[in-house]
C-alpha cells in the first residue's frame, strides 16, 4: 500500500504543514471512506478530493456523511458540511452504525504524545491523571476511530516532547504492548498504518509492530530524525525519499485556503 | 405539556442549584443564550454534562456555576484549549472541577441508554485505553467490561445518563409546543428523552411546523418549557437562520486566556448591567 508518490520536484518553496498535508493526501485512494478530524486531516482529505481522489467519501463525526465543502471548515460541524453532505445522521448513529460496524476505511488522528507502538495520548500530560501538568481536550471520537476504522493514519509533528518512550495516558490504542495485543483486545481495525510527521513517514514493522521510519522529506538527515525522537528510533534499511509537494498539490491547497472565509 | 415562557422564567423554573444539567448541540444549535441566563441567575454547584464542553461550558465553568463535569472532548473546536476549563482543572479556579470522562461514542450511547430507560448501553470501545479504569463522579467506574450472553465476546458497558434537566436550542416550535430541529442534530433527541425535565429555546415560534428534510420533531409533551430566543445559539448557529461565527470562536482564545479579561467579558457581555438584579454576587457569597 504505497502512496502514489510523484517523481516531480519543483524545488519551489513550501511549508512543513504543506508537506505533511500533501503526504497525508497521497495516502488516500479514490473511493475510500474517510473519517476526518478538523485541521490538517481535513485539509489533506479535501486536497485529495480536489486532486487525485474525487470520489473520496468524507465523514465528519458531527454526522455528515459524504460532505463536499468547497473550502476548509473551522469546525467539524460548520454549516457547509451539512449543506453538502449525502446524508446527515445523529451522533449515536455515526458512531454505532457507521464507525463501530466497520464501514469506514481510514481514520485520521492527531496526538499530543505518541509511543513506538502508535498508542496515543490526548488526555493529560503528567504522571498523575487527577493532578495533571497540562489538561488536554480528551478523547472525543478518537478511541473508537483507532479501534474500528480499517486503518488509521496519525498526523503530528515529530519532537522529543511528542514522540515519547511511554505516553502519560493511553487515550487511543495503537498496537498496545506489541504483536497480538489488538487481537486480544478484540479491536476490529488494523491499527495505525502510517504516521506522517514534519520530517517524514513511519510505518509499523510487520513483525514487531514497532513504528519504523520508512520515508523522509527532502534534506532530512537520520541524525535529525533521531534527535527529534524520544525513543531509540528504528530506521528502515531502504529509507525512501518522499517527493516534495507538486505544483498541482500546492495549487489545490492554496485554492482551498483562498476559498475559506477568513477572520 | 410544554409551556411557552420567557427565557428567564424557563431557567428559573427548570434549573436549580446542584442539578445535573445537559446542554447539548454538536457544534450546531448550542444553547448559548440559555447558558448565559444560567450565569445571570447565579446557579451553583451544577454537574454539567456535555459531549463537547466547548465555549459554552468554558463560560459557565469560569463564572463559577459548576463543580462537576461529565464530558468527552474539552477543546475550542479548530482553535485550541478551553482556558477556563483548564484553569479549573489545573489550578482549581474559580473552584475545583471534578471530572467524569468518556469517549464520544460512550457519551452518545450513555444518553441513548438513558432515553431508552435501560441502565447501561453496550458498545465496542474503551478496550485497552486508560479511560476504562477511571472512576466516575460517584467513585465507581461508569465503564465496565461485559460478556455477551450469546457469543461470549467481551464488550464494554457504559452507565446510562439521566440528567435532571436537558437544554437544547432548535429552529422552530409551534404554538402547541411541538419542536422541530434540522441540520446537524447531534445527540439532542437522546439528551431530551433521557432527562427528567427539558427546556428548548427556539429561533422562531410558528403557527404550524412544516416538515424539513432530516428533521427531528419532539412532541410538545416531551418538553417542559419553551422560550423564544432568536439568535440564541450564537456564536454557534441555527441552519437556515444564521452562520457559525467562527471569528468569535477564534477571539474567545484571547478573551478567556486571562481571568481578568474573562471577568470583564462576563460583565459587559453576559450581565450588561444586570449584575445587581440577577443576584449573582448575593448567591455567590452565600455558598
Amino acid at each position: 500500500m504505497r502512496p502514489p508518490d510523484t517523481a516531480v520536484t519543483e524545488g519551489g518553496t513550501f511549508t512543513s504543514d504543506e508537506m505533511m498535508t500533501a503526504c497525508a493526501a497521497r495516502a488516500l485512494r479514490d473511493g475510500m471512506t474517510c473519517f476526518v478530524g478538523i485541521g490538517l486531516p481535513s485539509a489533506a482529505a479535501n486536497l485529495a478530493r480536489a486532486t487525485h481522489a474525487p470520489n473520496l467519501v468524507l465523514i465528519y463525526e458531527s454526522g455528515t456523511i459524504g460532505a463536499k465543502p468547497g473550502w476548509l471548515p473551522l469546525s467539524i460541524g460548520d454549516g457547509v458540511l451539512a449543506e453538502t453532505a449525502d446524508a446527515v445522521v445523529s451522533v449515536p448513529e455515526i458512531f454505532n452504525y457507521w464507525l463501530q460496524s466497520g464501514r469506514i476505511d481510514v481514520g485520521f488522528l492527531g496526538a499530543a504524545q505518541l509511543d513506538r507502538f502508535g498508542n496515543i495520548n490526548t488526555t493529560v500530560i503528567g504522571p498523575q491523571y487527577a493532578d495533571p501538568k497540562v489538561r488536554l481536550p480528551g478523547a472525543g471520537g478518537a478511541p473508537e476511530i483507532a479501534a474500528s476504522c480499517r486503518e488509521v493514519i496519525i498526523v503530528l509533528r515529530q519532537t522529543r516532547r511528542s514522540f515519547v518512550e511511554r505516553v502519560d495516558f493511553i487515550t487511543s490504542v495503537g498496537y498496545g504492548d506489541g504483536p497480538g495485543h489488538r487481537e486480544r483486545l478484540g479491536l476490529t481495525g488494523a491499527g495505525p498504518r502510517k504516521v506522517i510527521t514534519d520530517l517524514g513517514v513511519l510505518e509499523p514493522d510487520p513483525v514487531t509492530c514497532e513504528l519504523t521510519m520508512t520515508g523522509v522529506y527532502p534534506g532530512v538527515t537520520i541524525d535529525r530524525l533521531r534527535s527529534r525522537t524520544g525513543w531509540d528510533l528504528a530506521v528502515s534499511a531502504d529509507l525512501r525519499a518522499l517527493a516534495a509537494p507538486t505544483a498541482a498539490e500546492l495549487a489545490g491547497l492554496h485554492a482551498l485556503q483562498a476559498m475559506t472565509p477568513r477572520s | 405539556m410544554a409551556e411557552i415562557v420567557s427565557l428567564a422564567d424557563a431557567v428559573a423554573a427548570a434549573i436549580h442549584d446542584g442539578d445535573a444539567v445537559a446542554m447539548e448541540g454538536f457544534t450546531h444549535l448550542i444553547p448559548f443564550a440559555a447558558g448565559h441566563e444560567v450565569i445571570r441567575q447565579g446557579r451553583l454547584a451544577l454537574t454539567l454534562i456535555r459531549m463537547t464542553p466547548d465555549v459554552i461550558y468554558d463560560q459557565l465553568i469560569g463564572a463559577g456555576c459548576a463543580s462537576r463535569l461529565i464530558f468527552s472532548w474539552g477543546g475550542n473546536p479548530g482553535v485550541g484549549s478551553l482556558h477556563r476549563f483548564r484553569d479549573a482543572v489545573e489550578n482549581g479556579w474559580p473552584a475545583p472541577l471534578r471530572l467524569e470522562e468518556h469517549s464520544h461514542a460512550g457519551m452518545a450511547n450513555r444518553y441513548a441508554a438513558g432515553a431508552a430507560g435501560v441502565p447501561f448501553a453496550v458498545l465496542r470501545g474503551y478496550r485497552g485505553t486508560g479511560l476504562e479504569g477511571l472512576p466516575g463522579l460517584d467513585g465507581q467506574p461508569s465503564v465496565r467490561p461485559i460478556t455477551c450472553p450469546f457469543t461470549g465476546e467481551t464488550l464494554t458497558a457504559v452507565a446510562a445518563l439521566n440528567p435532571d434537566v436537558t437544554v437544547i436550542h432548535a429552529q422552530q416550535a409551534d404554538r402547541a409546543g411541538n419542536v422541530q430541529l434540522w441540520g446537524i442534530t447531534g445527540v439532542q433527541k437522546e439528551a431530551v428523552l433521557s432527562a427528567r425535565r427539558a427546556v428548548v429555546t427556539v429561533e422562531e415560534i410558528v403557527p404550524g411546523l412544516r416538515p424539513q428534510p432530516g428533521a427531528i420533531v419532539l412532541p410538545g409533551w416531551t418538553i417542559d418549557y419553551i422560550a423564544h430566543a432568536p439568535g440564541g445559539a450564537h456564536p454557534s448557529y441555527a441552519l437556515g437562520y444564521s452562520q457559525r461565527d467562527n471569528d468569535f470562536y477564534v477571539a474567545w482564545d484571547a478573551i478567556s486566556r486571562e481571568r481578568d479579561r474573562f471577568r470583564r467579558w462576563l460583565e459587559t457581555d453576559v450581565f450588561a448591567g444586570k449584575l445587581a438584579s440577577a443576584g449573582m454576587s448575593e448567591d455567590g457569597s452565600g455558598s
